[in-house]
């Protein structure tokens, strides 16, 4: 880890400026494949399968960015990156998009000069606790140990809670979600805390999910999206409207199964944009006009990536929530193409 | 006839320095050190460049603003209001904690596992030879794993502690064993305390004196006073008497099972001591080696010369063989101490915060200052890294060998 980091830093130091000018968008045409960072295994949200695939919810956003650019959504190669390395692979130019549930914060998108190319999910900070405790409030975690994945808002957000409301509490720092999870079910932490949305994930996994709560405090706002490089417009303009189409997709009634017959034209104007049989928005990209049609024919709309990787009815089983549309009281909301 | 030695004194000419042997090699040295300047100026030059053509800068400001995360071990005030800077300094300390700690422990494990390798008994020796062999040939982070995990998995958590009929019990109702660490009762030191810890000082040199004088009395007259059981007595009677007499100042707070944790006590952190473990034993294989070779390095001759004196063998590795194989010892010993120093930077593995957690971890993160951070972080582990090798410097040319 620390050699990764350190190369990292080599990297940056050589890189930087073949980064700087090059066009992501033309490196990655050149290459065949699309770098993208994910989480070294989250199950729903980035995760290999049983046979060595890589799929979720983030994993399909690199796969509509591929579909997208390269016309196959299989050719991403996905570098597992943790919560420490991810920004260090971003910046060097080792991966072309970091998708992996990474907080939008003021200072990673204006420090650490990057570009957040929209919120893919909607996400705060909760608790985790073994049911058997019986700890119904955050507020009753004074003297706790608590087990955090280092390098992540997390950390901070814990530190400010726990000050805000004057309890006391040991820090337990780790490395990945994985050596996380066996903390603490060995009972060498009380609490596990993270994104509620990978508590939730990480329960799923376990034996018995049932023994364990997730306590009803969210003490964080954290707005989960892909991200790029600062200094390159027009690759971000990409992952960005990708992104769009399928939460557009969504909202227009766009899916995998209908797309088909909706490319031959439909009486919907914005419908016809997003797809290509009207205007030029494609052109615009610097793709072709099947663009978002690749992009969503790849793993379905935003709802059905949802549904098919975290939704209710899947083990992970998280409710839409705040990440419904617009339409439907959530927080989903894509500019309008044209 | 005159032989002519001295080249003829002319004028100096320009193509000399290639074709004259007494300046040909200060020019190629000239050149090359032009060259490693010149190589060096230009990856400078290029890591600059390429910083502004990203918009970024070398500063070390962030090192002022607060850190806002917490750190479990602090040996100094610290917390989530502290400065990057703080948490560096606490970072540094927790490196030099566990380095100092495996250090000791790895010198008396290979000391004593290196002696017994030469033990004529078979047992003994093959089984240091296992010990040896199995932990100098697995990397050392696999070993602070596998004990942190073995700790995790075997030890009861605190709550298991809890109940009427717990599952676990206190050692003498003073030790916890859980799998966040081992909670001991810590001194408390009440008014008085600072006489007692006087005599105790005091008791300390006293047992010097006692040795010295025990030693002069044996060169000058021949007398050899006991050593073992006056030491002790001196070193612990008058303490004990004082301490009783003030009336015991000095007490003890026992780790008591409060909500979540034990509080009260000292906690060692699980992380704490499964890499001072890993590290002590893992290093201590080598240091056997090391000794074994010392040992070995002595001839023979000496050992039965000594015999022949009529010295006993405990006397003869103490007084002939130790001292003389400690100069053989002692330079790689020191290799293996910065060893130990550089291997605590696996800390992050069990989440033990030392300088590669704080400040190579979380603040290059919330920072992303990470040439400014990577640099820093070179920098402590070479000053920590030349200050222990002038130390031992130091040691060594106490010991070696006094050429006159």
């Amino acid at each position: 880890m620390k050699k990764s980091v350190f190369l990292g830093t080599l990297t940056v130091a050589g890189i930087a400026a073949g980064v700087a000018g090059a066009a992501t968008l033309d490196d990655v045409k050149a290459r065949g494949t699309l770098n993208c960072g994910v989480t070294t295994g989250l199950v729903g949200f980035a995760a290999p399968n049983a046979n060595g695939e890589w799929e979720g919810f983030d994993v399909a956003v690199c796969r509509a960015v591929a579909a997208a650019v390269l016309g196959d959504a299989s050719a991403v190669e996905f570098v597992p990156t943790t919560g420490k390395t991810r920004f260090t692979a971003l910046a060097s130019g080792e991966i072309d998009m970091l998708a992996r549930n990474t907080t939008w914060t003021f200072s990673r998108d204006v420090d650490l000069k990057f570009e957040f190319t929209g919120i893919n999910y909607y996400d705060g900070q909760g608790f985790m606790i073994p049911r058997e405790l019986g700890v119904s409030s955050a507020l009753e975690l004074a003297g706790a140990t608590v087990c955090i994945q280092t390098g992540t808002t997390t950390e901070l957000n814990l530190a400010d809670f726990f000050r805000s409301n004057n309890m006391e509490y040991e820090p337990v720092p780790i490395e990945t979600n994985a050596e996380a999870q066996q903390q603490y079910l060995a009972g060498a932490c009380d609490v596990y805390t993270t994104d509620a949305s990978g508590l939730a994930a990480t329960r799923a996994t376990f034996e018995d999910p049932g023994a364990h709560v997730i306590l009803p405090e969210i003490i964080s706002k954290e707005p989960l999206g892909p991200l790029v490089r600062h200094g390159d417009n027009d690759w971000g303009d990409i992952v960005r409207w990708t992104l769009n189409a399928l939460i557009a997709a969504e909202e227009y009634g766009i899916t995998s199964a209908n797309i088909g017959e909706l490319t031959a034209g439909t009486d919907n104007p914005e419908i016809n944009r997003i797809l290509g049989t009207e205007g030029n928005l494609g052109e615009m990209l610097g793709l072709d006009a099947e663009w978002a049609v690749r992009a969503i024919s790849a793993n379905g709309n935003y709802g059905e990536i949802f549904a098919k990787n975290i939704g209710e009815s899947t083990p992970i089983g998280l409710a839409r929530g705040l990440n419904a549309q617009w339409t439907d009281g959530g927080l989903l909301y894509s500019p309008p193409f044209r | 006839m005159a032989t002519i030695t001295d080249p003829p004194k002319g004028a100096f000419r320009l193509s000399m320095l290639i074709n004259d042997t007494r300046y040909r090699s200060l020019t190629f040295q000239f050149i090359a050190l032009f060259l490693l300047i010149a190589l060096f100026a230009y990856l400078g030059s290029n890591l600059v460049a390429n910083l502004r053509a990203a918009g970024l800068n070398i500063s070390y400001e962030f090192l002022g603003e607060p850190a806002g995360y917490d750190i479990n071990q602090t040996l100094i005030e610290y917390d989530s209001q502290s400065s990057h800077w703080r948490a560096a300094v606490a970072g540094v300390l927790n490196t030099l904690l566990v380095a100092f700690l495996a250090c000791l422990t790895a010198t008396i494990l290979g000391t004593i596992a290196g002696v017994l390798r030469l033990s004529n008994n078979w047992l003994v020796r093959k089984l240091m030879a296992i010990y040896v062999e199995a932990f100098r040939n697995v990397p050392v982070l696999i070993w602070i794993i596998i004990i942190f995990t073995i700790m995790t998995a075997v030890l009861p958590a605190p709550r298991a502690f809890r109940g009427d009929e717990p599952e676990a019990s206190m050692l003498f109702g003073a030790f916890a064993f859980t799998n966040r660490g081992v909670y001991t009762p810590l001194p408390i030191f009440g008014p008085g305390s600072s006489v007692v810890i006087a005599v105790f000082i005091a008791s300390i040199v006293g047992v010097f004196a006692y040795r010295r004088y025990a030693t002069k009395l044996l060169y000058d007259t021949g007398r050899l006073l006991p050593m073992g059981w006056p030491s002790l007595a001196i070193l612990f009677v008058p303490t004990l008497l004082i301490y009783f007499i003030l009336g015991r100042p000095i007490g003890l707070e026992y780790p008591e099972l409060r909500g979540f944790n034990f509080s009260g006590g000292i906690q060692i952190r699980g992380s704490l001591i499964a890499l001072w473990f890993a590290l002590a034993i893992y290093t201590g294989a080598f240091i056997a080696e090391n000794v074994r070779a010392g040992i070995q390095a002595i001839s023979k001759g000496q050992t039965e010369a000594a015999a022949s004196l009529g010295l006993r063998p405990g006397r003869i590795m103490n007084l002939v063989i130790l001292p003389q194989a400690l100069r053989v010892i002692i330079p790689p010993l020191i290799s293996n101490y910065l060893n130990i120093t550089k291997n605590s930077s696996l800390a992050i593995a069990v989440g033990y915060m030392d300088i590669t957690g704080t400040l190579g971890g979380i603040t290059l993160n919330q920072t992303g200052r990470a040439i400014e951070t990577i640099l820093l972080l070179m920098l402590f582990y070479l000053v920590i890294s030349l200050g222990i090798s002038a130390l031992m410097n130091v040691y060594n040319n106490a010991v070696k060998l006094k050429e006159r």
